[in-house]
């Protein structure tokens, strides 16, 4: 009964307001990987109980009592006892084997019917989302970075691969973590409960990837029906170039340094819709209407943003004087010692850019 | 009868001074060189663990920066398994295996002493790395590309080389093993009387004998792609990052197993000594052994859960890693059983046996877990996997190999350790280990993902990481206690005697420590057990009885005309080995091109020298 209460209050200790965690599942997958968590997790926990009381009960019954000269009797085995004991484990492993089958080629089936596809590039230190079946007027698709919104209620597919080294994309309160795999192409099926309209869950790379690997962690959003149409509407738009106050004046800085590796897709005054920059790092087009920086490890403040233009390897490790443009190995943003006005301009630009 | 004494021996060995080790082929010495090279790098791994827990026990902790944190928990592992887990069982292994299967010394003594102090050299070289040109950050298992990623700086370039060399020093111990325990076991000392350690010895040494070779080929094709752009890895160039996890973890399961298995041999040996009852289900406890062995190579791919092979690979190895519980359960099962029925005492090494078993059992079922496949894909490379392993790395192994220590110093130095200090030192370290590990299993099914320099506040944390920071400082404080203890109990410790445990197994029958030869008289072996019945005979109601002198009657042993031959020390080992080492340095220096060929060239002739002199040196020096 004790070890009952114990077992139960292992798994309660890690279920209260935890924004990362597996055993607070929200998802359909999720959920079901818990379930067989919490039948192996009994299962396990009963064994761990028998035999760790049968080992504290030898330790009690047979330890040698003081005056007590007698030798123990020389008992060299039991071939029945070893047979019984080879057979309980094969029954044991069974019971959990024939669900972890099922559940396993159950999560693994391609999605069927209306489902969202979403593609996944796993960066160093840094996640890109690509939403191929959202297109704009030219044919180009919804394109945002580190925060990825979901429709609640609905499966999303999403097909990852990376530009660089192995990453692992792990939300485990929607599933169960997928590497990301330079050169090919994994899969990964996301059922979010209809409830969860409104939640932001955490999640971050799971496979040791260099330097900043903690720090490329990402936000989900899971949005109702309509949230997530106004939300892709919004995210397809371009952005307005400026023509004056300090977004224009940033706007040139913008140009002429970010492009480098930013690109942003920007609407002139006259009503031209054009992509500028390079994609090597994270799409900015949007980027006052995303709730963090740096992927996912700081919130989105006007003060944040102005430490991160101003020395972004003080906020996080990079290795920028790495960055090789021409074979696209970008390690990091380099600080180009701007001064408080241009990082100004630039703040103000990119909030605008919401 | 041979009566023997040193003048027998053919030369007079030096015993005293630094030469006598530098130049040493007996496999006890060797065995005591790889324990203090052992501990010495268990203090310098254990210093990293504190680092790693201190950056850890807040929330956005700066103690190190992200680059110095992620050298630090490669080398921790790194050395953690290759300096410190693999040398403690190669100590207890060359020490004890010749003395347990009735022989004067290993198969390959001057091989032996060279891959003593390759092992030397490579950790050495590796280590250096801290302060030559910085150490390996891409982990343990150097997972490509991004072990290949960076060429500008060497730390990878380390890792190659020093894993490389490390596994042909591992490579040379187990062949030397192997043909040991083969060709050199005492009359009548047939297979299945050997002691389970002995046993555990051939199956670790089979496992690295196959293993080995195939990380050995990827090592060396991580070092083309960096240094003469190879591109086994790329996958952009059509290769294929998931080869070298293949090639890792075919090599990196069975490693796990030469790793715990030594340990449960000692546990093996210790368990029946105290219960004073053989052990229980010798034949299964054998080939249950064999069975992690053979199964240990058909499950690597669990480890590559996540990296998309697809639900048919995935299902075959979740199944074939459920099988792996059996074996494991049955060595469980007849360890408890071993000590039903017995009487049982319980001095330091007792305590460390039964922690093993304790506690080997949680890291038994997690693994379980691990093998179900959908819940791995939540466990995988976060804490809840770093808990698992240590449950049954630290909670097993090290207990096994701590239990060891206490159970064999006495045979090593004639003196026993300390009674007291040695339960200071247990129940301080089950204290600190699981206070350390038991809160990672939460930490990771909550999330929390494992070689991250730092974590956010609000992730629900905090409380579990800084448990784990206090507890590493416990097991800290409890190491503490054993070097403390060593340290006086060498000194001053009581005197054991041939047989201060009323042990079961040959090496207790000779002096404590022994001499040169081991035995003056090689016995035949009548018996599992065999040192016990000649003290033990058994009543009607199968009970041990103590034999009296005239029952005990004179030890059977082998009848030897002439002196004992001992091969006489030799240097050359040393210098080859150094060679090769420093053939090595100027491998992971080659492409800054003529220093690192000057290092190189300067191996090559060192090593070359070495092997002349090795193949030129007369086996015998003197007569006899």
């Amino acid at each position: 009964m004790a070890a009952v209460v114990l077992g139960a209050l292992f798994l309660a200790s890690c279920s209260s307001d935890l924004p990362q965690s597996s055993l607070n599942p929200q998802s359909v997958e999720a959920e079901q990987i818990d379930r067989l968590w919490d039948l192996v997790f009994w299962i396990g926990f009963g064994v761990f109980v028998v035999v760790e009381a049968a080992l504290i009960y030898a330790i009690v019954r047979f330890r040698k009592r003081p005056g007590d000269e007698a030798e123990p009797k020389q008992v060299h085995g039991n071939t029945r006892l070893e047979i019984v004991w080879s057979i309980i484990p094969v029954v044991i492993l069974a019971v959990i084997a024939v669900p972890t089958l099922t559940t396993l080629f159950d999560l693994r089936r391609p999605a069927e019917g209306d489902f969202l596809r979403v593609e996944v590039i796993g960066h160093q230190w840094w996640w890109e989302f690509r939403y191929p079946d959202i297109l704009d007027g030219d044919g180009r698709p919804l394109t945002t970075a580190n925060e990825l919104h979901l429709p609640a209620g609905t499966t999303s597919e999403l097909q990852m691969t990376s530009a660089d080294v192995i990453h692992s994309f792990w939300v485990p309160s929607l599933a169960g973590k997928r590497d990301v795999v330079p050169g090919r192409f994994n899969y990964l099926k996301i059922t979010p409960d209809p409830g969860t309209a409104g939640d932001m869950i955490k999640g971050q790379c799971a496979e040791y990837c260099g330097l900043a690997h903690a720090d490329m962690r990402f936000r989900v959003f899971l949005d109702g029906e309509s949230d997530f149409e106004a939300w892709s509407a919004e995210q397809l738009a371009a952005s307005p170039v400026p023509t004056e106050g300090p977004e224009a004046a940033g706007y040139e800085t913008f140009t002429a340094l970010c492009t480098t590796c930013h690109q942003a897709k920007v609407e002139t005054p006259e009503g031209t819709v054009d992509v500028i920059g390079a994609a090597l790092g994270p799409d900015l087009t949007h980027f006052g209407s995303r709730t963090s920086i740096g992927a996912g490890i700081e919130d989105n403040t006007t003060e944040h943003l102005a430490e991160w233009i101003d020395n972004p390897a003080s906020v996080k490790p990079m290795s920028p004087e790495m960055n090789d443009l021409a074979a696209g190995r970008i390690m990091g943003m380099p600080d180009y010692g701007l001064d408080d006005q241009q990082i100004a301009e630039l703040v103000a630009l990119l909030e605008m850019w919401k | 009868m041979a009566m023997t004494t040193t003048e027998d021996l053919g030369y007079t060995p030096s015993t005293k001074g630094l030469w006598s080790w530098i130049t040493t082929i007996d496999h006890k010495r060797i065995g005591i060189l790889y324990a203090v090279s052992a501990l010495v790098f268990f203090i310098v791994a254990g210093v990293e663990a504190l680092l790693i827990r201190m950056q850890l026990a807040t929330a956005n902790g700066t103690l190190v920066s992200a680059d110095a944190y992620n050298q630090l928990f490669t080398m921790h592992g790194l050395t953690m398994v290759f300096a410190v887990v693999m040398p403690i069982a190669a100590a207890f292994q060359n020490y004890f295996v010749p003395l347990m299967i009735g022989a004067r010394d290993v198969a390959f003594p001057r091989l032996n002493a060279f891959s003593y102090w390759l092992f030397l050299f490579s950790v050495v070289l590796l280590t250096s790395s801290f302060f030559l040109g910085g150490s390996p950050d891409g982990a343990w298992v150097g997972y490509a590309p991004l072990s290949t990623q960076i060429t500008e700086y060497v730390r990878m370039d380390y890792y190659s080389i020093g894993a490389q060399l490390l596994g042909y020093a591992s490579l040379g111990s187990s062949i030397n093993f192997v043909a040991t325990i083969f060709t050199m076991r005492a009359p009548g000392m047939t297979l299945m009387r050997m002691p389970i350690f002995v046993w555990m010895t051939v199956v670790t040494s089979f496992l690295l004998i196959f293993s080995l070779p195939v990380i050995g080929v990827g090592l060396w094709q991580i070092f083309f792609d960096r240094n003469f752009g190879a591109l086994f890895y790329e996958a952009q160039a059509a290769g294929d990052p998931l080869l070298w996890q293949h090639l890792f973890w075919i090599f990196g399961h069975p490693e796990v197993y030469v790793l715990i298995l030594p340990a449960m041999g000692i546990i093996s040996e210790v368990l029946p000594v105290f219960s004073r009852k053989p052990i229980f289900g010798y034949a299964f406890v054998v080939f249950s052994g064999i069975a992690i062995g053979f199964l240990g190579f058909g499950v690597w791919a669990h480890h590559m859960f996540t990296a998309g092979m697809g639900p048919v690979a995935e299902a075959g190895f979740g199944l074939a890693t459920m099988l792996i519980a059996i074996p494991t359960g049955v060595k469980i099962f007849n360890w408890i059983g071993t000590m039903w029925g017995g009487k049982l005492t319980f001095p330091t090494p007792m305590l460390f046996a039964i922690g093993f078993i304790a506690m080997f059992l949680i890291g038994g079922i997690s693994g379980v877990t691990h093998a179900v496949v959908p819940a791995n894909t939540q466990q995988h490379d976060s804490y809840y996997v770093v808990a698992h392993f240590h449950y049954v790395l630290f909670g097993g192994a090290v207990f096994g190999y701590v239990a060891g220590a206490y159970y064999w110093f006495p045979k090593w130095t004639g003196r026993l350790l300390n009674a007291t200090l040695g339960y200071w030192h247990f129940w301080l370290m089950f204290l600190g280990f699981n206070l350390t590990f038991a809160p990672q299993h939460i930490l990771g099914l909550d999330g929390m993902p494992r070689r991250t320099y730092r974590y956010a506040e609000g992730m629900g944390w905090d409380l579990w990481n800084l448990m784990s920071t206090v507890g590493a400082f416990l097991i800290a404080v409890s190491f503490l206690f054993f070097i403390w203890n060593v340290i006086v109990s060498y000194r001053n410790g009581k005197i054991a005697g041939n047989d201060p445990w009323d042990a079961r197994t040959l090496e207790w029958s000779t002096t404590s420590p022994p001499p040169v030869h081991n035995f003056d008289e090689i016995p035949i072996v009548h018996h599992q057990d065999d040192f016990w019945y000649q003290k033990y005979g058994e009543d009607e109601g199968g009970r041990a009885v103590r034999l009296t002198p005239e029952q005990a009657g004179k030890p059977d042993v082998v009848e030897e005309t002439g002196g004992i031959h001992m091969p006489s020390p030799s240097y050359y080992p040393l210098v080859s080995a150094a060679g090769v080492a420093v053939l090595g340095a100027g491998l992971v220096f080659i492409s800054s091109g003529v220093i690192g060929f000057a290092v190189l060239a300067a191996g090559a002739v060192v090593t070359l020298w070495g092997l002349v002199g090795w193949a030129a040196e007369p086996v015998t020096r003197g007569s006899h």
